[in-house]
């Protein structure tokens, strides 16, 4: 039961905001956290249209032997990620959480504009205090 | 998931109890007065404080959608009838705890207040249009219009507009156009309290953005631009 990282991409697959919890993770640079970003964006664009009858919601968990990646794809396109450890099995309702504070922390900031990096320190407190 | 009107309203009341934070229904009223008396001032131009209101109030919808959709887990609407009570029966009690009466529409061709209609076959759309009547406004609780600013073609709640406006095109649902009408009882002894008429027209879904589902059934209450 461990958090790794969270993720938030924009609905053009850039990624906005990215943030890594404990030590599960190697730090990767920013451009390659992009990369990551924009190439899920891509595939869950891909699986967003596989399904054979009508529109699907498109990939919601994406698993590996060792870690667990669980997409959560909002009404208006920005999609939150959430890597967990496998054994997790509230990711679902932690990325609710996440969304809701987005909502309050970064989308309610008049000064930000939407589609761009979050860099807003209520936003991290309020994740840290959620995740952390 | 056919979600009846009864149980949106269920959502709503649950989602308008649970905010933990409420402003004082005086203190909104105000600022929002004076925030039209001032554009007015500034501008000098009914038409011209109209547009700024639905500006601000595009700018509002946008963030506020997020919001909406984070707490109260709806999902995507099948058609416009059904986004019609969404935005009353959940959206407008949760913010704003009224629920204003929803009336469903065609869309007549002829009369097609879009600006880019484009020819279609038959002669009304259903269910292309909704129009909001709110008998309660809490943005104008102590208004009471001069008769210049009447004259002068002022929509005192034209935010509201806006709001549904942004709000909708964040979920790729494109409106025409809101109307909003501040009517006023003539002889009717609360003279302030006017009904205001926000009229929502279809007009088709965003289509930029191609790794979603859509949102507006085909043919039935959306026409592509």
């Amino acid at each position: 039961m461990a958090i790794f990282g969270l993720w938030v991409i924009n609905k053009a697959g850039g990624l906005v905001y990215e943030r890594n919890f404990g030590d599960g993770l190697p730090r990767l640079t920013s451009n390659e956290y992009l990369v990551l970003a924009g190439t899920l964006h891509g595939i869950h664009a891909i699986t967003s249209r596989l399904s054979p009858i009508g529109p699907s919601s498109g990939a919601q968990v994406i698993e590996g032997e060792t870690f667990k990646m669980t997409i959560l794809l909002t009404a208006t396109g920005t999609k939150f990620v959430l890597l967990t450890s496998l054994a997790e099995s509230t990711a679902d309702v932690v990325l609710q959480k996440v969304y809701e504070v987005y909502a309050d922390a970064v989308m309610k900031n008049p000064f930000h504009t939407p589609e761009m990096p979050i860099r807003s320190e209520g936003f991290d407190r309020r994740i840290t205090a959620l995740l952390g | 998931m056919a979600t009846t009107s009864k149980q949106y309203k269920v959502i709503g009341e649950e989602l308008w109890k649970g905010r933990a934070e409420k402003t004082n229904a005086e203190l909104f009223a105000l600022t929002y007065g004076a925030l039209v008396v001032q554009l007015i001032q500034d501008y000098e131009d009914y038409e011209e404080v109209n547009k700024q209101l639905e500006k601000m109030g595009y700018n509002i919808g946008t963030r506020l959608i997020e919001d909406f959709l984070a707490r109260s887990n709806i999902g995507r609407c099948v058609d416009f009838r059904e986004t019609g009570e969404v935005v009353a029966k959940v959206g407008f009690k949760s913010f704003l705890n009224i629920t204003p009466s929803v009336t469903h529409g065609g869309l007549p061709i002829a009369a097609s207040p879009t600006r880019s209609s484009t020819a279609s076959p038959a002669p009304t759309i259903p269910g292309a249009t909704f129009t909001l009547t709110l008998d309660e406004n809490p943005l104008a609780e102590f208004v009471e219009l001069p008769e210049e600013a009447l004259e002068g073609g002022l929509w005192f709640s034209n935010i509201l507009c806006g709001v549904l406006r942004g709000a909708l095109e964040m979920v790729r649902i494109l409106t025409a156009l809101c109307l909003s009408k501040f009517t006023y009882h003539s002889s009717d002894s609360n003279a302030g309290h006017g009904y205001v008429y926000l009229r929502c027209v279809a007009r088709g879904r965003n289509d930029r953005d191609q790794s979603h589902p859509c949102q507006v059934s085909r043919g039935r209450s959306s026409r592509r631009r």
